[in-house]
Formats: C-alpha cells, structure tokens, sequence
C-alpha cells in the first residue's frame, strides 16, 4: 500500500557523522557483499570487465571540497543511502505498492515481485537512494539491512546494517531516531544532526553530523611549537647573514 | 532526465489521439459510418499506441495490471485508469456511432470529459515531482492540455479553432521556458543544503562515488548544451506551431496543406518533449557536481 502511514512505532535510521568518516567506502562494499548474498534480487553488475562497467549499488560514497571564506579548503566524505523519509515521495508515486514504509519501525522497502521497474519512485527520490538492477530490472534500495537487524540466527552484535557494522572509523550509527532517550538521538542533539535537503519537504529519519568547528581554533600544542631558532646563532648565524650579503 | 525515446512518444502520441477523440466525442466534426470510423481509428491507434510506448519502458511489463493497484496515491496509477476508462467509454460511443449510426451524446461528452482528464493525469505524474523544479509546476499540466488541444484540432480538421489554440500554446509554451529555466534556483536546493555544509563555505564534489556511469547518472545527470538547447527550442516552435499555423492561414487551404500542418506540429511536439525531458534538471544532480543554471 502506497499511503504512507501517519505514523510509525519506531524510526530506525542510520546517523552518519561527516567529521569521522574517511571516505574508505568500506561501507559500500560491506552493503553490496551483503544485499547481494541475501534478502531480494542480488546487486548485479552488467558489463563489469568491460569498457562501460555498470552496476547497482545501495551506498555510495561522495567526498566534497568545502572552501570557506579564509583559510585553508576541508574534504569531507559524505556516504549517502536512503534516508527512509517520513513523507517519502518515492513511495506515494508508486503505481504497484511495491514501494512501502512499514508502520513498525519505518523502514522503506521495495517488494520485488510487484515492482514493475517503471522508475517513477527514482525520479521522486531527491536523494538519489534508488537504483534499478540492470539485471532483474526491479527497483533496488537500502533496507536497513532489515534481514540482519531482526536475525535471530546472527550474534547479538551482527544485528546491526552490514554499513555499520563495517565501518572502521566509527563514522556510522543505527538506531531509533523516534526515541528522544536512544543514543543516536541524544547524539544528534549533541552533535546538531541536520536533515539534507530539508527543503524538499521528505522529512528523512536518516541524520548527518556535522563536522566540528575544529580547524577554527589553534592548537592548544601551538605554542609549544614556535620555531626556536628565529634569531640564528653561531654556525647558523654566521650562514645567514653571510647568504644575506651575497 | 534522461530524454527515453519511449515516453516522448508516448506523451506526444498519446495526447494528439485523446485530443482527437475529444473533438470526436462532443461531435466535431460531425462524421459518421465510415468517415468516423477512420477518424476514430486514428484516435484509437495514436492514443492506444502511445500507451503501449510507454510500457516499454516498463522493466516488468508483464505485470503491468499491478499498476492499477494504487490509484488512491499515485498519478501513474490513476493514468492507467483513466486512459483505459476513457477508451472505453469512447470505444462504446464510437461502436455505436459507426456499426448501429447511433450518436449517444451523453456518451460522447464524457468520454471527451476522460480524454481531458487522462492528459491532465498523465501530466500529474511529472508535474507532482518536486525532486525536478522545472516540471514542479501547473504549467506543465497546463502545456500538456494545450498540445493536446492543438493536435487534436488539427487532426480533426479544425481551421480556426486549431489556429487559436495554435497560438496560445506557442506563446504559453514560450512562457513556460522563460518561468522553467529561473525554477530551479527558486526552489531553495543547493548543493550546500544537499551536503548539509552550506554553513561552512562554498561546496564543491571533489570526487564522485564512481568513475564510471550509473543508473542514476545515466537516468537523472542528462545534460543538454544551452546553447543547443536554444536552438531546438526555436526548432520545435517553429515547426509545432508557427508553421502550422502558416498552413491554416493560407486563403486556398485544401486537404494537402492540413497533413503537412499536421506533420509538422506532430514533429514539433516531439522536439518539445524532447526537450521537457532533456532540459529537466533533478535535485540529485547536486551530488555530481550539477549547478543550478
Ligand atoms: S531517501 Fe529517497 S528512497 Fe529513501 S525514503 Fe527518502 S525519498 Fe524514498
Ligand atoms: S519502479 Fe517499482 S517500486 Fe518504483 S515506482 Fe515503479 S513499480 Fe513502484
């Protein structure tokens, strides 16, 4: 059913922290390994030794330059997936209901054997969450990794998005973004989570932290770093002013 | 967006055949036996084959009938319900117009009611995309009735209300790209607010998430040359309205005239589409280093 509901029980969404991630894409190939292995139609790849390689993917990784009025440029490395919207165009669009937010914890899921890969819910999508398998021709996107979460079959500690779960830096976080108590929202109060592209009117469960003021202020080690030989002596001292008279 | 062969004739063949059978349903021309029946199999063919255009770019059309489903929420959905509604009630008028040389007016009005109704839903599905500025907007479904109109005017042989609507939609259509090309940067989407680093500077993509293509690159990233796209614009009003219209308004206007008329607007409104897909800039562009113009 396309009518999305007026509310859901749980909001689980991922917490993605710009100032911590480096951009290894280790997220990106945890995802496709996983979404390929299990639930759905694999992530498949067409033309992939060849000369125009395509494949889908559920996760990319994006790196922006920022240049701010003085000082020097910052990259950051920006992972993208769906954002599991709480007004998700995507799905509202779809003629089929194979699109659909589950009303018990939010998430947006594509039901595969009713696709019938139109690609309008791609189109409505601003973020660009969904892709089409160039193989199966159904419409692909990120489940929250809803086959590992709830599995019973999978240590305690594996039941989190294969993204999250592999991440080396930390830069990931799942949890349930309804609740005001759970550590990923007291994080995004702490850290002041933003929407991307609130003005799309999507309302994304998904928050992205900002990278902290760091760069702004100087090092408390600065002084301790002051060159100690501004007035060169002897040897030193003598090189100097006898390269100054040439 | 990527401009799909598919769906341009889809929307342009599929418009001029409702616009026809709308003229056909309120009686205009008056046509019956066999001038009708080749006046609806026009219809039917343009508007029935514009349909089967469109499920061609279906990548399951076999399920197809799912498409019914979600009426409730989705103009694709009410689209399917409205064409097939609307050439069914139009298929019964003209079965009883042709074989039995009955008029069932009321029948005929409401499926010229349908066939209005099904270009409007049919311009909803892109109208109702907010993801892409340009399209997000009445005028597009405004345009869509308009060429609709014209095509069907011509076709039904329809001198001077096929220049009155001619000329409106030429200088709406004028509008329209005037008002589309500053929609973008109205909208309020940036690749700050994208990145959500707007606050700290200018945002630049310093790298890609792929070298090569992707669906979405290859779907949503189209690129068009402004400069080209200038001109196809002049090409496409010149043949879709300004020659046309040139043809009607020629004192000794015979059957000749009108299909070169009808030729060259059905040739226009495919430069036009072209163009309303080609020209169309999606929000995702931002995350490939895409600018509003
Ligand atoms: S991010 Fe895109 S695909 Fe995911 S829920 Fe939002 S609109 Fe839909
Ligand atoms: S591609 Fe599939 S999921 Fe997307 S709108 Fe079409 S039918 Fe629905």
């Amino acid at each position: 059913m396309t009518a999305l509901p007026e509310t859901t029980e749980r909001k689980l969404g991922l917490v993605i922290d710009l100032d911590t991630c480096v951009g290894c894409h280790a997220c990106v190939i945890a995802c496709k390994g996983w979404n390929t292995e299990n639930y759905g139609a694999p992530l498949a790849d067409a033309d992939a030794y060849g000369a125009d390689p395509v494949g889908a993917f559920l996760n990319r990784v994006h790196s922006f330059e920022v240049e701010p009025d003085s000082g020097p440029a910052q990259l950051f490395h920006m992972p993208k997936s769906c954002l599991h919207c709480e007004d998700a165009p995507c799905v509202t669009v779809c003629p089929t209901g194979a699109s659909f937010k589950r009303v018990e914890d939010g998430i947006v899921l594509v039901n595969e054997s009713d696709c019938i890969g139109c690609g309008l819910c791609a189109w409505a999508c601003p973020y660009g969450a969904r892709e089409m398998d160039p193989v199966e021709k159904v419409m692909k996107k990120c489940t929250l990794c809803v086959d590992r979460i709830y599995n019973e079959n999978l240590p305690e500690e594996d039941r989190e998005p294969a993204c999250v779960r592999t991440c080396p830096a930390g830069a990931r976080h799942f949890g349930d973004l309804g609740d005001p108590d759970s550590a990923v929202s007291q994080l995004v109060e702490a850290r002041g989570g933003v929407d991307l592209m609130p003005e799309q009117g999507t309302k994304p469960v998904n928050k992205y932290l900002p990278p902290r003021p760091r760069d702004a202020d100087i090092d408390v080690l600065a002084p301790y770093l002051e060159p100690v030989d501004a007035q060169p002596k002897g040897f030193l001292g003598w090189l100097d002013r006898a390269l100054e008279r040439i | 967006m990527h401009p799909a062969v598919s769906i341009i004739l889809f929307t342009t063949l599929s418009g001029m055949g409702f616009g026809l059978l709308a003229f056909l349903g309120v009686g205009i021309p008056r046509v019956e036996g066999w001038v009708a029946a080749v006046f609806f199999a026009i219809g039917f063919a343009l508007a029935g084959g514009g349909l089967l255009f469109s499920s061609l770019h279906l990548g399951h059309p076999e399920r197809a009938l799912k498409a019914f489903t979600q009426w409730r929420t989705s103009w694709l959905s009410r689209e399917a319900w409205a064409s097939v509604a609307t050439l069914g009630v139009v298929g019964v008028f003209a079965a009883a117009l042709v074989v039995f040389g009955v008029r069932i007016a009321p029948l005929g009005w409401l499926g010229a009611a349908g066939c209005i109704a099904t270009v409007y839903v049919t311009s909803m599905i892109y109208a109702s995309l907010r993801s892409v500025p340009r399209w997000h907007h009445w005028s597009t479904s405004a345009l869509f009735l308009a060429y609709s109109a014209s095509g069907g005017a011509l076709l039904a042989g329809q001198r001077w209300p096929a220049v009155a609507v001619l000329v409106v939609t030429g200088v709406g259509q004028f509008l329209a790209w005037r008002a589309g090309d500053a929609r973008y940067a109205a909208c309020g989407s940036t690749v700050g607010s994208a990145t959500g680093l707007g606050h700290l500077g200018r945002v630049r993509l310093f790298e890609p998430p792929h070298t090569g293509d992707s669906y979405l690159t290859r779907e949503m990233v189209f690129v068009v040359a402004r400069k080209h796209a200038r001109k196809l614009r002049s090409i496409a009003l010149l043949l879709a309205v300004v020659l046309p219209v040139g043809l009607l308004l020629l004192p000794a206007f015979h059957h000749l005239g009108a299909a070169v008329a009808v030729l060259s607007h059905l040739a226009g409104v495919l430069c036009v589409r072209w163009l309303f897909f080609a020209e169309a800039e999606h929000v995702v562009g931002l995350y490939y280093g895409r600018r509003p113009a």
